[in-house]
């Protein structure tokens, strides 16, 4: 059985700057894995690196489509929808335009519309604040945003980068349990990165630590919480 | 929009620069010798390009190190340049006192002009800014001004002799004199950009919110740093006016600021010293493209001017600072 | 109150060609979230390409639209040729390109069809509307109108209109939810070309065709831009307009100025607008977080 997303020998740079030594892991389809790690560690990287927007060498396969050679716009049509880190919402346009743009590279009218209603279902603040501008929301409304917009897309696979930064942790809650409710309703696999370990271990079903670009340990969440020394570096227990 | 004035400013001036004694002795040596072993034209010529690297240094004290856009230095130039023709024609000053005065007026005038225009950002300050460059020669052409400055036909400025007992030509006099200036002006500028005034005018064009709530009365700064820059480019004006021995209106147009910006880019946003390879560029660039071909000067000039941009997309300054990272690699 | 009638009305004409331009400056604005120096030049030279069409006997309309066509091709074949390889170069950088491009183009124009002046024609009636205001400046008015319902529906009912927006605002969102940017750059090139002939082509009969024809123009068409607030398409029309008015009344009214200083008092008369609204006049002022 082929995984959705296969990654062999990742590279990636900033420059001249080597960030990632040759990552190596797969996620399966329908599966939540997260990547953690230290600040510096090179999570955010990875997710950019799959999103073709760092230089990247290596082997990055989507359902056995080669992405390294890819461009960010064909990876997204590709099906694999992007939460960046700072939400990169388009502040000067509304909350349903910024929905609408979402599913830009999608061309069945009446199911957008479908969808965004969905996307209102699941975040119905942001229904409230549909005409508001983008850049008039607040933190936690605003990552809303961006999740939504990323469904629009319809994707295979949503990678998440650092969902909860500077939120409130009842927000950090309300979001995370949307988006297992999204995983295991709509079937959407996700691939989140995330400093608040404990928080990513209770959505992931598979994790991966990442130590100065480099995977440490991997395996079910499971049994990295079992995982003594894990637990004390990263969850603090 | 913000004016996103991305500029590679040296890392050793956060950590607290020295001056790099050895390429400056040299650049004194090699500079003080020029004007002995050249034609006389090509003294002046040196002594135009030192007047403008002054001018753009000014530019850069604003743009690069401030980000705050002008477009309008062509009218403290102006300003500068009738000051000193003003106070010799109409009122017998010495020559060489009308320098630093015409570099005070300017910084008033820049001052001033700074405060009002704090409000505005990028687009609009850019917008501000042309009016000024429009205006002022407009003004200058004026009939109602023509009794001091002359109006369409300008005024002459009258050049002393070479003092009693010196061996120098008018040419060589003046080299001396520019390139006195300019030196006194490079320091001073590296010394502001190097203190805790130029990195907060750095902050302010970094990050002017952040800058503000760190405790930078900004608007004071960058009023000043208006000032200063006007100043700068109010004494490059005023000397041009006594070597050119001529002001009139039609030599400090629009396209004078535009010159000015050009020269800023290609000698390097953010570098004190690549404002003299900007101010060798845009006095020797439109002759070349004049030679290569008369009919379409202009459009060789354009081209050239893009493939600078191709070559040295961060300046000639952020070029070399390249091949000395690339060099020093080697070893 | 009849000199006044037709002082605003002459500067109406006047500002017809403001507005026009002006709507180009946006366009452009909008695509590439700055502003183009070379588009008069780009505007001239499509200008001159109609004027040859014409002399060579194709009718008007069409070498009209065929004009609009050619600059549109141009202008994409600049943004992917010329600016794409210094994508990542600082935006000052880019204004001295802007600058080459300015005086590539003027050289040219010059160089192919010399510099004598040259008449064009105007697809308007001739005579004047009840003795006040000329057919042609009529005319002028209602293209510059058609022009801007155009362009407003294209960014508010477009699918591409509203990514070519995005790419402008947030390239890396926009290539996140699959907009090929450089395409839209590309795109917006091209639309402010096609605009900037129309533009030119609208003025060309009125200041008569020569190379330097746009240079004082633009940057009235650029003031009034962004009096009018250069984040709105109607508000940058409205700004044309009120710069022609102003112009206008401000020489006819103040009587030291005279014409001579007519376009800076209206240029000063901007910027104390500016003073008060720093966003122009119609122009939305975005809340920035830090």
């Amino acid at each position: 059985m082929s995984h959705l997303l296969e990654v062999k020998g990742l590279e990636a740079s900033y420059g001249n700057i080597n960030v990632l030594h040759g990552l190596d892991f797969n996620l399966e389809d329908g599966g939540v894995t997260t990547i953690l790690g230290a600040n510096g560690a090179g999570k955010t990287t990875t997710l950019r690196a799959i999103s073709g927007m760092v230089s990247r060498k290596g082997d990055i396969r989507l359902m056995d489509k080669q992405l390294v050679t890819l461009g960010t716009a064909d990876i997204t049509r590709q099906g694999i929808a992007h939460v960046p880190e700072g939400r990169g919402t388009f502040v000067r346009m509304s909350t349903e335009d910024n929905l609408k743009l979402g599913a830009y590279s999608r061309r069945d009218k009446a199911e957008i519309t479908q969808d965004i209603e969905k996307v209102f279902s699941y975040f119905p603040i942001l229904k409230q604040r549909r005409t508001q501008q983008a850049g008039t929301l607040s933190g936690g409304e605003a990552q809303m945003l961006a999740v939504g917009r990323a469904l629009m897309l319809r994707p295979r696979l949503l990678l998440l980068d650092e969902p909860s930064f500077g939120l409130a942790p009842l927000i950090v809650q309300e979001l995370f349990a949307i988006l297992k409710r999204i995983n295991v309703e709509e079937g959407v696999s996700m691939l989140l990165v995330e400093q608040n370990a404990s928080l990513a271990l209770e959505l992931a079903d598979h994790a991966y630590l990442l130590e100065t670009g480099n995977i440490v340990i991997s395996g079910t969440s499971d049994s990295i919480l079992e995982n003594e020394s894990v637990r004390r570096s990263y969850l603090g227990y | 929009m913000t004016t996103d004035v991305e500029t590679r400013v040296d890392p050793r001036l956060i950590s607290g620069a020295k001056i790099p004694f050895k390429w400056v002795g040299l650049f004194i040596i090699l500079g003080a010798i020029i004007p002995f072993v050249v034609e006389g034209y090509t003294a002046f010529q040196a002594t135009l390009i030192m007047i403008y690297a002054i001018a753009i240094l000014g530019l850069n004290l604003l743009t690069g190190f401030n980000g705050q856009f002008s477009l309008g230095h062509s009218a403290f130039y102006a300003v500068g340049a009738y000051t000193a023709a003003i106070l010799v024609y109409h009122l017998d000053f010495p020559v060489y006192v009308t320098i630093p005065l015409g570099g005070v007026v300017c910084f008033v005038a820049g001052f001033l002009f700074g405060l009002p225009a704090l409000r505005l950002e990028g687009l609009y300050l850019a917008l501000a800014t042309f009016a000024l460059a429009v205006a002022v020669p407009q003004i200058l052409k004026s009939s109602h001004l023509e009794g001091l400055t002359g109006g369409v036909q300008g005024l002459d400025v009258f050049r002393p002799p070479v003092p009693e007992g010196l061996p120098l030509t008018m040419d060589q006099w003046w080299y001396l004199i520019a390139f006195g200036v300019l030196l006194i002006m490079l320091w001073l500028a590296w010394n502001l950009v190097n203190s805790r005034s130029g990195r907060a005018m750095m902050a302010i064009r970094d990050n002017p919110i952040a800058a503000g709530s760190m405790g930078i009365n900004t608007s004071l700064y960058k009023s000043l740093t208006f000032g200063v820059s006007a100043f700068y480019t109010g004494i490059a004006g005023a000397m041009a006016a006594i070597v050119i021995e001529f002001v009139a209106p039609d030599s400090f147009t629009f396209q004078l600021s535009i010159l000015l910006f050009i020269g800023l880019v290609v000698g390097g946003t953010g570098s004190i010293w690549g404002a003299i390879f900007g101010g060798f560029f845009i006095l020797m660039v439109p002759n070349v493209a004049e030679e290569i071909s008369t009919g379409l000067s202009y459009a060789v000039f354009g081209v050239i001017l893009i493939l600078v941009i191709y070559v040295m997309p961060t300046g000639f300054a952020g070029l070399v600072k390249m091949l000395g990272v690339r060099i020093k690699k080697m070893f | 109150m009849d000199l006044f009638l037709q002082q605003v009305l002459t500067g109406l004409a006047n500002g017809a060609i403001y507005a026009c331009l002006a709507l180009a400056v946006v366009m452009i604005y909008q695509a590439i979230d700055h502003f183009n120096f070379a588009q008069g030049e780009m505007a001239m030279f499509s200008t001159y390409i109609c004027w040859s069409m014409i002399a060579a006997g194709v009718p008007y309309w069409l070498a009209f639209f065929l004009t609009i066509g050619i600059s549109f091709l141009g202008g994409v074949a600049i943004e992917r040729i010329i600016f794409k390889p210094i994508h990542k170069a600082p935006i000052l950088s880019h204004i001295v390109v802007f600058i080459g491009l300015l005086a590539i183009f003027n050289s040219l124009a010059g160089a192919i069809w010399d510099h004598t002046i040259k008449t064009f024609p105007s697809p308007f009636p001739g005579g004047s509307f009840h003795g006040l205001i000329g057919m042609h400046e009529v005319g002028m008015f209602f293209v510059t109108l058609i022009l801007l319902l155009a362009i407003f529906c294209f960014f508010r009912f477009t699918r591409i209109g509203m990514a070519m927006q995005a790419a402008a605002a947030n390239p890396e969102s926009a290539r996140l939810v699959g907009i090929r940017v450089g395409w839209m750059l590309a795109l917006g090139w091209g639309l402010a070309a096609g605009i900037g002939a129309v533009a030119g082509m609208m003025i060309a009969p009125i200041v008569f065709l020569d190379p330097n024809m746009m240079l004082g123009i633009l940057l009235y068409g650029f003031a009034a831009a962004v009096v009018g607030g250069i984040s709105s398409p109607a508000g940058a029309v409205a700004g044309g307009f009120l710069v022609g008015i102003i112009e206008n009344l401000a020489g006819t009214y103040i009587p030291s100025i005279g014409s001579e200083l007519k376009l800076t008092v209206a240029l000063i008369l901007i910027v104390t607008v500016l003073l008060f609204k720093p966003n122009g006049l119609f122009g939305k002022t975005i809340v920035t977080r830090v």
